[in-house]
């Protein structure tokens, strides 16, 4: 039990695939050959380089096992259900045929040995967005499955997510009721700032924060929140405090320059209250400031509670960002989850 | 935004009582051969054959995010008498320093002024020129103006060089950069400009815009104005970013960096997330002997102009303190389409000792005045 709430629902836990050949089993013949005869070892991504500190926690770096995720987590914490969130470079590869295959492997490697084995566990369908009908096949195929929760791509892309070649991506994401997971991290086709690669890991993980900016100002201004108003968006170790202050900006600009994007037809700040929602690992702030933030969000409902297992956040159980008021732990560690995943009510495996 | 013709008889903000100084004035040109007399006959055909070679493709001065406004300007700003708005010198005096009762006035020449092009030293001898011309038909003209020493900041030195000419010369108070450099700006390149600025007592300004030939995102281009506009204060909050965790206020601590048109709101927040995360990754930046945070505080100035828009007016004083009252200055972006009127601009939930200073208290400390 983590400070005193039962029924505790965890949006952000990270299956560590410890190599490709973790996966080979789940591709076909062809692959499993490529991966073989062309050496490919691993395709761990840079975005959490393996001996960073921010990568793992020093006491949970084992995190490539259902079981370590019970015995560091589940058990202790009395997690009652949990949504992995795989971050391996299966989206970072160039290939749009190879994301695919070693995508599908990936889904199916987490359902195999995370879902499978624990019935606590929820998990994301990855997506290989460099072809949209492939994105859409991968979700066609896994939909059925009702222990997959959400959708999830990383948040710097070869393309703002906005961009109209997308969209079919959400439609099926609003056909099987599936929210569109946002999760921090670059595909690395663009520098991770708008000017440039910088020279250290404290700036390129602080970047996440801009990168999310960008990519949800891409989805109010393309309509994608106007077009798919049932489609959620949930955006996962985004930090929480750049939100309100972006918004406050774009909702300024767009009252002198909606002419060029009429279909935004509703403020930002309310089309972000309806239909985005944030993990609140890392939340960014101090603690004497949380409460002035959390006035500024103005919603209760947009916050769900992230371990973000295994990456360094925080010591021993601070998981919960300090100077959150007791009174919003029931939504922010379960309630908002369940609202926010209609998959989850279900309560059921397949 | 976008005012049209004042209705108001002259007047200065009540509240001003220290000066009003406005950093964010924005001189044109009233022709493109108006540089002419500082530019080598070479140069001068390189400007008319291949004009000004900027890393988004267009030619001609088109933005490839189209403004909302023709040059991004006031309908009313255009002066009676032809040319474009801010290329008359009465007529700027009339429409903004009379008006509202200007007491220091900053220019910021943006293009064609070179900067950010393909050729740094067609940049270079731009930025001479500029700085020549800026003196000759502004600042020496009407001595309520500061000119900004530009440079071609992709080149390092060559800038240094620039502002060791212009060092002590009272006609300059600051040097301008883009906030959408090449390379992020704490880069070792750019560490001549930040050395010679701080031996010539001048801060830097970033003024929000230029193309840094990367994507406006890190997730690639966007599609619309709006998004540029947003843009600004994102590629700002990179610049920041890299200006601390690179060290360059360790190696220049008397160093002032000025970012302006970039908005502020996202300052609190940048500094937050940095020292939070510092806290796991320090051991990778051993050259920072501060909190990330305490070198914002320290070393870094915002202008008002485009303020953000909290729902509720006291959200801006929270924003506002979490900076650092005596660290924000008063612009208001004549003569562009969003300008900030300067008896509108500050919201009376601020104190009237808080807005003297955010009218002129704190740029008179900063730039000396």
């Amino acid at each position: 039990m983590l400070h005193g709430q039962r029924g505790i629902i965890d949006v952000d836990v990270h299956p560590v695939v410890p190599n490709m050949t973790a996966l080979t089993p789940y591709m076909d013949e062809f692959w499993r050959d490529q991966v073989v005869e062309r050496g490919i070892n691993t395709i761990a991504s840079q975005n959490y380089p393996p001996n960073a500190p921010k990568t793992a926690r020093a006491d949970w770096k084992q995190a490539s096992k259902v079981g370590d995720l019970q015995a560091q987590l589940l058990d202790p914490w009395g997690v009652e259900m949990a949504i992995c969130t795989p971050l391996y470079g299966t989206q970072m590869v160039m290939n749009a045929d190879m994301a695919r295959a070693f995508t599908r492997a990936l889904n199916d490697w987490t359902r195999a040995e995370w879902l499978d084995r624990d019935a606590r566990l929820r998990a994301s369908i990855v997506l290989p967005m460099h072809d949209p009908e492939h994105a859409v096949e991968e979700i066609e195929r896994l939909a059925p499955d009702r222990r997959f929760v959400q959708a999830q791509v990383l948040v710097m892309g070869e393309t703002p997510a906005g961009k109209r070649q997308h969209w079919p991506v959400y439609q099926a994401c609003v056909k099987h009721g599936l929210p569109l997971a946002i999760h921090a991290g670059s595909c690395f086709r663009h520098p991770v700032t708008s000017v440039g690669w910088p020279s250290w890991y404290l700036e390129e993980y602080s970047a996440q924060a801009q990168g999310f900016q960008s990519t949800l100002g891409s989805l109010i201004t393309e309509g994608v929140l106007g077009k798919f108003p049932e489609l959620k968006i949930v955006l996962l170790e985004s930090g929480v405090t750049w939100l309100m202050p972006f918004l406050y900006r774009l909702q300024k600009t767009w009252k002198g320059t909606r002419f060029e994007i009429p279909w935004v037809d509703r403020p930002p700040i309310e089309l972000v209250r309806d239909q985005v929602r944030l993990s609140c690992q890392p939340f960014d702030a101090p603690p004497e400031v949380v409460p002035r933030v959390l006035e500024m969000l103005g919603n209760d409902d947009m916050l769900m509670w992230a371990s973000d297992w295994p990456h360094w956040q925080y010591d021993g159980d601070e998981a919960i960002p300090p100077g959150m008021p007791a009174s919003l732990l029931p939504k922010l560690m379960r309630g908002n989850a369940l609202a926010t995943y209609a998959r989850l009510r279900e309560g059921v495996t397949a | 935004m976008n005012v049209i013709q004042p209705i108001r008889g002259k007047s200065k903000p009540p509240a001003a009582t220290l000066g009003l100084v406005d950093v964010d004035i924005h001189p044109r040109m009233k022709k493109p051969t108006d540089l002419n007399p500082w530019l080598s006959q070479c140069w001068q055909a390189h400007l008319e054959t291949y004009g000004i070679r900027a890393r988004h493709g267009f030619v001609g001065g088109q933005p490839p995010f189209p403004k909302a406004q023709p040059l991004a300007c006031r309908r009313d700003a255009w002066p009676p008498g032809g040319g474009t708005p801010a290329s008359d010198l009465d007529f700027l005096r009339f429409q903004l320093l009379d008006q509202y009762g200007v007491d220091v006035g900053v220019l910021n020449p943006l293009q064609p002024s070179g900067q950010g092009d393909n050729n740094n030293e067609f940049s270079a001898a731009m930025a001479f020129a500029v700085n020549e011309w800026q003196l000759a038909e502004w600042t020496r003209k009407e001595p309520r103006l500061r000119g900004s020493v530009v440079v071609p900041y992709d080149d390092g030195p060559a800038s240094a060089r620039e502002i060791e000419k212009r060092a002590g010369d009272p006609n300059f108070c600051q040097v301008l950069m883009m906030s959408r450099t090449a390379e992020p700006a704490g880069k070792s390149r750019y560490w001549p400009i930040y050395e010679a600025a701080e031996a010539a007592g001048l801060p830097v300004a970033f003024h929000a815009f230029g193309y840094s030939g990367w994507a406006m995102t890190n997730g690639g281009w966007p599609s619309f104005y709006t998004e540029e506009v947003s843009e600004h204060a994102i590629s700002a909050q990179n610049q920041v970013v890299s200006l601390v965790v690179e060290g360059v206020f360790e190696r220049f601590p008397k160093l002032k960096v000025v970012m302006i048109e970039c908005g502020f709101a996202w300052v609190p927040n940048v500094a937050w997330r940095l020292d939070q995360h510092w806290t796991q990754l320090r051991g990778e930046v051993p050259h920072l002997k501060l909190k990330p945070s305490e070198y914002i505080k320290r070393n870094i100035w915002f202008s008002t102009q485009p303020m953000e828009d909290p729902e509720r007016p006291e959200h801006i004083l929270d924003i506002m303190s979490w900076i650092g009252w005596d660290k924000i200055l008063f612009a208001s972006d004549y003569p562009h389409w969003d300008f900030d009127d300067p008896l509108l601009a500050l919201s009376g939930a601020i104190s009237a000792e808080k807005r003297r200073d955010i009218y002129g208290g704190n740029a008179i400390k900063l730039y000396g005045l």
